[in-house]
C-alpha cells in the first residue's frame, strides 16, 4: 500500500539524527566478521584505551567468540583481572578521572551503538596538536575534547591548517554569509611510526572490534535470523494453502 | 452451515500438516525462552572454581571456603579422627559410599584424594542446614557412643568424618564431596579436577 | 436456576479419539460455559465475508500484545530496576542471558510494530466508519486502549536508563509542570523526587509491569466484548445483520471460525516475517527503534543536544512544540497535545455522513482524510527532527524557522479535518450503498 511504503521511506530518510552536525564523517571500512582483524582491534583496545575506559559490561571470556583461546587471552590480554571469567573493569577511580581529564573516561563497551562506526574511524583519525588545550590535542570531530590522543605515536603529530580557499584570480573567495571561504586540512609535523595507511588499518580494526564489542552476538543473530525466516518461509506456503482450501467455500 | 457427510481427505491432510508444523514452531519459540532460565554467564562466572590456600591449616582444624554460594569444609583430620571414621563403618548408611554423591576419585574408605585432607560440602542432605564440627570431645552433649563428626541441628541428622550419614537419621545420603585437586601441597582448587571442568 | 440438560458434545474428527474427547468435552461444558461460549464468538460468529488487508491488525495486535507479555516477564527476570544497575542489567541480558538478546530485540521491536498495526487498524476506522453508530463504545474502547498503550511505552521507555530514557521522561513530566496552579506540584508527585531518579524509575517500572498491562487486558476484553455485541464492520460499511436467511444467519456473513482464524494464520505468518526482517537484520531500524542516544548512560548533568521522543509519539510532539508560548507558560502546547489525542474520541458524533465507508462518500471526504494522512507524517517527521533542521524561512516570515511555520499549519490542517468535519461529511456527496457487500 502507498502509505506503507511512504513511511518506510520517511524512516530511512532521516537516518543522520545522530552525527554531529556539520562533520563530515568517513565511511569505516570495517568487516566484523575478520577475526583477525577483531583480533588486532582487541590488542590495540587493551594495550591502550582499557586504562581510562572500562568496558564493564563485556567479558573476557566472550573473547573465544573471535578465536581466542582462554591462554592467549589470559598471556595477551588479562590486564585488568585476574580471570578470564570476569568484566573489563578499570581501577582508575571515576572521581579521579574526571579531576583529571575534566570529565569521566565513559565506558566503552556500547559506545559504537551509540556514536556509530563511522564516527568512531574518523574521530580516532582526526587528533591534531594545539597547545590552547590542556592536554596539548584537539579533535576536529570532538571540539575540545577532553581524551588525548592516545595512539600519537603510530600516527605521529600533526597540526590542524585553515586557509582561505582563493579563487583564480588570486583573490580570497566567500560563502553565502560573506565570510571568507575556508579549506582545512592536516599538516604532518612529527611523523610516527606507521604510516597513512597503516594507521587507517589500526583504527579500522580498533573500530571494528568496538562494534563487535558493543553486540558481540550480531553474527549469531544474522544466522538465527536466516533459519527462522526459512522456517517461516515454509510456514507462509502451508498456512496459504490451508487459507485458499477453506476459502474455496465463500463466494 | 452443516458438515458434510464425508471428510474431505486433502482439507484434513492440509490442516494436520499444518497444524503439526505450527506447533513444531511454537515449541522451538519456546525453547530460547526455556534456556534463557539457565545459569548466565554472571552465574557460571560466579560459580567459577575457588582456589584454598591450606598452609596455615593445623591438624584437628577446619576452614570454610565458599564455592557456587555453599561452605565447603576443608579439615586437617588428625590420626584419631580417620581412626574414628573405621569405627563408624557398622553405624553409617552407606559405609562404601555406593550413592555417587562423590567423584571417582573420592570413592575410598576417607572419601578423599589425600587420606589427611577432608573436603566436603557442609549441606546437610537432609533439608540444606549447615552441621557443626562436634569433635570427639563432644561426647557429652552427643552421647557416649559419639567418636566425632558432624551434627546438624535443624533435625539432628549425623555424619562421620568422611562425611558418611549416620543410619536412623533424616538425612539420606552421605554429604557431597565436590569435584577437587591438589593444585600444589598447599593449595586446592574446588569446583574442578586435574581435567579441568 | 437449574441447570438445564445441555446437548452433550460431539467430536468427529478425532478418529479413534473421538469418545475420549467428546466426553471430556461434555463434562466441562456442563460445568463452563465452553460450547456456548465457542459458539457465540467463533463457530457460530458470524463476520463479513469481504474483510480485506485492512481488517488483519486487529489480531495483529492481539498477537503483539501476547508477544510483548510473555517477553517482558522473561525480560522482568533478569532486568534490575535501579538507576546504578538498570541499564548494564539490560546489557546483561543482551550478553549473557542465554537467548537475551532474542528477548530483549523481540520486546523492542515488539513495542514498534504494536504503533505501527494500531496505527494501521485505527485507519481501518477512519476508511470505513467503523467508529459509526452501533459502534461508538467499540470505538471509545479503542481509543482508550490507545492512550492506555501511550502511557505503557512512555513508562517502558524509562526502564533502560539511556541519555533517551532519562530526558524524554524528564521532558514529560516537566510538561505536566506547565498545568496551571497545581503543575510544579503534580510534577513532584509523578517523579517521587525532584529530578526524574531512581524513585520514579522503580515506580515506571511498576506501572510499566502489572497497572497498565492488567488495564490493557481489560480494555481489550471489553473491546472484544463490544465487537461481539454488535458484530463487525465491513469494507463497504453495509450492516450484514440486516439480510438474515431463515435461520437468522446474515446473508453475507461466514464463521469466524473456521475462515478467520485460518486467514489470521496466514496473516500471522506474513506479520512474523516482517517481525523476524526486523529483529534479526535491522533492530536499531536506523536509530528509530532502538535510539542510538540510548546507548549512553543516563546522565542527568548532560542534555543531548537534541531530545527526542520515539517515532509513535512524534506527531504529537510536533503539535506541541508548534504552539507557542502564551502568557509566558508553555501550558497551551501541552493542551493542544492533549487535544490532539483526545479529539479522536469524538469521531463517531463528528462524522455526519449518511454512509460509513469511504467507498461511497464523495470527493471531499476523501480528499480530507488524504490530506490528514500527510500531515500526520509531515508532523510524525519533524517531531523527529530539531526544529531547525529545514533552516530559516527568509524575512517575509519574519526569519522564522522554515519546520515550525509548516507544523504550524499542519497541526491547524490536523485540527480542522475534525472540526470541520461535521461541516464537510453533511455536503460532501454519496453514491448509493450496495444492498449486498461487495469483494
Amino acid at each position: 500500500m502507498n502509505m506503507k511504503k511512504l513511511l518506510i521511506a520517511l524512516t530511512f530518510a532521516s537516518g543522520a539524527a545522530f552525527a554531529n552536525e556539520g562533520v563530515k564523517l568517513d565511511r569505516a571500512p570495517i568487516d566484523v566478521a575478520d577475526l583477525v582483524s577483531l583480533q588486532a582491534g582487541a590488542r590495540t583496545f587493551v594495550n591502550n584505551c582499557l586504562n581510562c575506559h572500562s568496558a564493564s559490561m563485556m567479558r573476557y571470556n566472550r573473547l573465544r567468540d573471535i578465536g581466542l583461546t582462554d591462554e592467549q587471552i589470559k598471556d595477551n590480554l588479562l590486564f585488568t583481572a585476574e580471570k578470564v571469567g570476569e568484566n573489563m573493569n578499570i581501577t582508575m577511580p571515576r572521581v579521579d578521572s574526571k579531576e583529571w581529564f575534566g570529565v569521566t573516561p565513559p565506558d566503552l563497551t556500547v559506545i559504537a551503538r551509540a556514536r556509530g562506526a563511522d564516527w568512531l574511524y574518523t574521530y580516532l583519525r582526526s587528533f591534531y596538536r594545539d597547545d590552547a588545550r590542556p592536554t596539548g590535542w584537539n579533535n576536529t570531530v570532538f571540539p575540545n575534547v577532553g581524551m588525548p590522543h592516545i595512539l600519537w605515536q603510530l600516527q605521529g603529530e600533526r597540526s590542524h591548517v585553515e586557509e582561505a580557499v582563493k579563487g583564480s584570480d588570486g583573490k580570497p573567495l566567500k560563502d553565502g554569509h560573506g565570510n571568507p571561504l575556508m579549506k582545512a586540512r592536516f599538516e604532518t609535523l612529527v611523523p610516527g611510526s606507521q604510516s597513512a595507511l597503516e594507521y587507517d588499518h589500526t583504527v579500522r580494526d580498533l573500530t571494528a572490534f568496538l562494534v563487535w564489542m558493543g553486540e558481540p552476538g550480531q553474527l549469531q543473530r544474522k544466522q538465527v535470523g536466516f533459519l527462522v525466516l526459512m522456517v517461516l518461509g515454509v510456514m507462509l506456503v502451508l498456512a496459504w494453502l490451508l487459507k485458499r482450501e477453506f476459502w474455496k467455500d465463500v463466494h | 452451515m452443516s458438515n458434510p457427510p464425508e471428510i474431505n481427505a486433502g482439507r484434513r491432510r492440509l490442516i494436520v500438516v499444518t497444524a503439526a508444523a505450527g506447533g513444531a514452531c511454537g515449541v522451538a519459540a519456546a525453547l530460547p525462552f526455556a534456556a534463557s532460565m539457565l545459569p548466565s554467564e554472571r552465574a557460571k562466572a560466579m560459580g567459577a572454581p575457588v582456589e584454598a590456600d591450606i598452609s596455615a591449616l593445623a591438624p584437628g582444624d577446619m576452614q570454610v571456603i565458599e564455592w557456587r554460594g555453599k561452605p565447603v569444609w576443608i579439615i586437617r583430620r588428625t590420626k584419631e579422627m580417620l581412626a574414628s571414621i573405621k569405627k563408624d563403618d557398622g553405624i553409617v548408611a552407606d559405609p562404601q559410599s555406593k550413592v555417587p554423591q562423590q567423584p571417582e576419585y573420592a570413592k575410598n574408605e576417607y572419601r578423599s584424594i589425600k587420606e589427611e585432607i577432608a573436603v566436603l560440602v557442609g549441606v546437610c542432605t537432609h533439608l540444606g542446614c549447615s552441621p557443626q564440627l562436634k569433635p570427639e570431645e563432644a561426647k557429652a552433649d552427643m552421647g557416649a557412643d559419639w567418636n566425632g563428626g558432624f551434627y546438624c541441628p535443624c533435625h539432628g541428622s549425623k555424619f562421620d568424618f568422611a562425611g558418611r550419614v549416620y543410619k536412623g537419621v533424616p538425612a539420606p545420603i552421605n554429604l557431597e564431596v565436590p569435584k577437587y585437586a591438589f593444585v600444589s601441597d598447599t593449595r586446592i582448587v574446588i569446583g574442578e579436577d586435574k581435567k579441568g571442568a | 436456576m437449574a441447570a438445564s440438560k445441555k446437548e452433550p458434545v460431539v467430536v468427529t474428527d478425532l478418529g479413534v479419539l473421538n469418545k475420549p474427547a467428546s466426553d471430556l468435552l461434555t463434562w466441562v461444558d456442563a460445568r463452563f460455559p465452553l460450547m456456548e461460549n465457542w459458539n457465540a464468538h467463533l463457530a457460530k460468529y458470524y463476520a463479513p465475508k469481504n474483510f480485506n488487508f485492512w481488517y488483519y491488525f486487529g489480531g495483529f495486535a492481539m498477537l503483539v500484545l501476547v508477544i510483548q507479555i510473555v517477553t517482558g516477564i522473561f525480560l522482568t527476570m533478569n532486568y534490575k530496576p535501579d538507576a546504578a544497575q538498570a541499564f548494564a542489567s539490560v546489557e546483561y541480558i543482551m550478553r549473557e542471558v542465554s537467548w537475551g538478546w532474542l528477548i530483549r530485540y523481540m520486546h523492542s521491536t515488539g513495542a514498534s510494530m504494536f504503533f505501527l498495526v494500531v496505527y494501521l487498524h485505527m485507519f481501518r476506522a477512519m476508511l470505513y466508519g467503523s467508529y459509526r453508530k452501533p459502534r461508538e463504545l467499540l470505538w471509545i474502547f479503542g481509543m482508550l486502549i490507545y492512550l492506555v498503550l501511550m502511557g505503557e511505552a512512555f513508562f517502558g521507555y524509562l526502564l533502560p536508563w539511556g541519555q533517551m530514557s532519562f530526558w524524554g521522561a524528564q521532558v514529560i513530566v516537566n510538561l505536566f509542570g506547565a498545568v496551571p496552579f497545581i503543575g510544579p506540584d503534580l510534577s513532584l508527585w509523578i517523579r517521587g523526587d525532584y529530578v526524574v531518579s531512581d524513585a520514579t524509575l522503580n515506580r515506571f517500572f511498576a506501572f510499566h509491569v502489572i497497572a497498565l498491562p492488567l488495564v490493557l487486558l481489560g480494555l481489550v476484553a471489553a473491546h472484544l466484548i463490544a465487537l461481539h455485541e454488535v458484530g463487525s464492520n465491513n469494507p463497504d460499511g453495509i450492516e450484514i445483520k440486516d439480510k438474515k436467511d431463515a435461520n437468522g444467519v446474515p446473508l453475507d456473513g461466514i464463521p469466524f471460525h473456521p475462515y478467520y482464524t485460518v486467514k489470521d494464520s496466514f496473516g500471522a505468518v506474513v506479520f512474523l516475517i516482517v517481525f523476524s526482517l526486523i529483529l534479526f537484520f535491522a533492530p536499531e531500524m536506523g536509530g528509530y527503534f532502538l535510539e542510538a542516544n540510548n546507548f549512553l548512560p543516563a546522565d542527568p548533568l548532560k542534555t543531548p543536544l537534541h531530545i527526542a521522543p520515539v517515532w509513535y509519539f512524534t506527531p504529537y510532539y510536533s503539535i506541541l512544540r508548534a504552539v507557542p508560548p502564551l502568557f509566558d507558560s508553555q501550558f497551551p502546547g501541552v493542551v493542544a497535545m492533549g487535544a490532539a489525542t483526545m479529539i479522536f474520541f469524538a469521531m463517531p458524533w463528528l462524522d455526519r455522513s449518511p454512509v460509513k465507508s469511504v467507498r461511497y462518500k464523495g470527493p471531499i471526504f476523501k480528499a480530507a482524510l488524504a490530506v490528514f494522512v500527510v500531515v500526520f507524517l509531515i508532523l510524525g517527521y519533524l517531531g523527529t527532527e530539531a526544529t531547525n533542521v529545514w533552516g530559516q524561512a527568509g524575512a517575509w516570515l519574519g526569519g522564522a524557522e522554515r519546520a515550525t511555520v509548516v507544523a504550524r499549519i499542519c497541526t491547524v490542517i490536523y485540527f480542522l479535518f475534525f472540526l470541520l468535519m461535521p461541516w464537510y461529511t453533511k455536503i460532501d456527496s454519496v453514491k448509493p450503498v450496495p444492498e449486498r457487500v461487495t469483494g
